[in-house]
């Protein structure tokens, strides 16, 4: 109802988006000054654990052979794309599940922000550009970590693959909160981590190609958001571009987010207004 | 400031608000006086801006919620029921951040933020976390942060429930001050003696519509005797004895405790009651409340 209105005459003193996320701003600073340490110890122990445990110990059982691994030279370099692409999913949920619920129910955060100029939309622009700035820092920092490992074919591809996964990343964010928004209670979150991103996280072609998982299970695959991640790091962290499969990897990806926006504003729209 | 006609507000098959006209004026307090339930939060919220009307006509500032929300919003100051203070931010943090959120430039924030825990008294807390405050503090600071844009009307909705006596004082002579300086009140609440301090006028809600108007002295002369003869007997005789003192005053009123009869002259209520052979436990003249009227208006107490 609200929604409607909005999108036809924007009430009078309807911020733009870019002063509605600027007002924000300090907010989030403060937020960030406040968890910044362990996000910081997180970004960097996570890479080097992953790297040591898969790339390293268990890449050592698996065969460098290119043309069984999409065109990487070593299991390590085959899976560290797919890896920060997991990541920045990873991140987006957990940054999207229990602050947007806190920020409902416990905190009542949004409630406060909402008497205030600031509509929904600029509470979900803000947001999102924090958890974006969160996904997009500790991506940089996963790929600086692996750089001297020898795992990039070229210097420009690693920071395609970097914009590659934060816009994954945007998009599960996204798609998350409009979740989020319409729980009730956070007993659906463990269901979102147990279904939705550890089957993802395996299944999504970070792991192995998802040419093993045979003809029907491999379209599946190909159908999930992350896949479509993997797939345009790897790409381009292995210089082997397929420039008409990147464009569908990056329509499909540009798609969800913002069909995400929409799910998320008319989710905590919906959910506010009482 | 405020002007009402019809307003309405259901979620779902309940109705809230069942159209009511109410106007509110520059530089007065305005109360909403009521039981929990009454409907006063859901107007409230739509004073706000931030709870669509349903239907009728609502107009905040001389604009209209539907399509000035922001603009309304950022000349109102809201202290909601529930405290929304951010827990994660210290005291000042609670007051400058929420200042941005009103396009106030930092430098004008930080000097506001100042003047307002000067105001609230709470100077020496500035960077303390909100959970370490009491409850009156905590209840200030919301005060003091709903005034950092220096709104042009102020909202506050049952501002000193679950105050102790102590604590509710120390707020309603902030709300004088504040009312002093010329800023516009409107105040829910369910306590007949807040309403009194500090309203100039006031409706009284029940059930969604308003039963009676005035100031607080005009709803007591309207609808209410001058004194109250208050009698306590023993457990349970209450609603049998209610007969043999029902002409004694214009009216009497069946409280499970004790009876309330209405008369000019209370302590002749009393002598009369104990020249008939009645032995009250305890009795008490009083002067009228809106307690009083509320009781007159709907038949329930405002505890109810």
């Amino acid at each position: 109802m609200a929604t409607a209105t909005t999108q036809s005459t924007r009430p009078t003193g309807t911020l733009s988006a870019w002063e509605g996320m600027a007002r924000q701003y300090d907010y989030w600073l403060t937020v960030y000054k406040r968890t910044w340490r362990g996000g910081v110890i997180g970004s960097f122990a996570a890479p080097l654990f992953y790297v040591v445990a898969m790339g390293v110990l268990l890449g050592g059982f698996i065969d460098g052979d290119p043309s069984r691994l999409e065109g990487a030279t070593s299991y390590l370099a085959f899976i560290v794309p797919g890896l920060v692409a997991a990541h920045a999913m990873q991140i987006a949920v957990s940054e999207s599940t229990y602050p947007v619920m806190g920020a409902i129910k416990w905190h009542k955060t949004f409630f406060a922000q909402l008497a205030t100029p600031l509509a929904v939309r600029d509470l979900v622009n803000a947001f999102i550009a924090f958890v974006v700035f969160r996904i997009a820092s500790a991506c940089a920092v996963f790929m600086l970590v692996l750089a001297p490992f020898g795992v990039f074919e070229s210097w420009w591809g690693p920071v395609l693959a970097w914009l590659a996964q934060v816009l994954v990343g945007t998009a599960f964010a996204l798609l998350t909160f409009g979740v989020s928004a319409r729980l009730k209670s956070e007993e659906g979150f463990g269901l979102i981590f147990r279904l939705g991103v550890l089957p993802l996280t395996l299944f999504s072609g970070a792991f192995f190609p998802i040419a093993n998982l045979g003809p029907v299970l491999e379209w599946v695959a190909r159908l999930t958001p992350l896949w479509h991640g993997v797939s345009l790091s790897r790409m381009f962290c292995l210089d082997t571009v397929d420039w008409s499969l990147a464009a569908v990897n990056l329509a499909v990806l540009v798609v969800l987010s913002l069909v995400g926006w929409r799910w998320a504003v008319t989710g905590l729209d919906k959910r506010l207004e009482v | 400031m405020i002007s009402a006609r019809g307003l309405r507000k259901s979620f779902g098959d309940f109705e809230a608000v069942k159209g009511i006209d109410v106007d509110v004026r520059k530089g007065e307090a305005f109360g909403f006086l009521g039981p929990n339930g009454a409907g006063k939060s859901s107007t409230m919220r739509m004073i706000a801006s931030v709870s669509p009307v349903t239907s009728g006509e609502l107009r905040i500032l001389g604009m209209d919620p539907a399509t000035d929300g922001p603009a309304i919003r950022g000349r109102l100051g809201v202290c909601p029921q529930e405290d929304t203070l951010d827990n994660e931010l210290n005291v000042f943090d609670n007051l400058y951040i929420y200042g941005r959120y009103f396009g106030i430039d930092r430098a004008t924030c930080r000097d506001r933020a100042n003047e307002l825990l000067e105001f609230a008294q709470i100077t020496e807390k500035a960077k303390s976390k909100v959970e370490d405050l009491s409850g009156g503090m905590k209840r200030r600071l919301t005060i003091a942060r709903s005034l950092i844009n220096n709104p042009d009307l102020l909202l506050l909705d049952e501002p000193t429930t679950g105050l102790d006596p102590q604590a509710r004082h120390v707020l309603w002579d902030q709300l004088f001050r504040l009312k002093q300086a010329g800023v516009t009140l409107v105040i829910t609440t369910h306590y007949m003696d807040e309403a009194e301090q500090l309203c100039d006028r006031l409706v009284v809600m029940d059930k969604g519509v308003i039963a009676a108007e005035g100031s607080p002295r005009e709803l007591i002369e309207a609808h209410s005797t001058r004194e109250v003869a208050e009698l306590r007997f023993g457990v349970g005789e209450h609603e049998a004895l209610a007969e043999k003192v029902e002409d004694l005053g214009d009216r009497v009123e069946v409280l499970p405790d004790r009876l309330l009869v209405y008369s000019d002259r209370g302590e002749d209520v009393v002598t009369a009651v104990i020249d008939r052979g009645l032995q009250p436990i305890a009795t008490l003249v009083r002067r009228s409340t809106l307690e009083d009227v509320f009781l007159r208006l709907t038949g329930r107490s405002l505890a109810d």
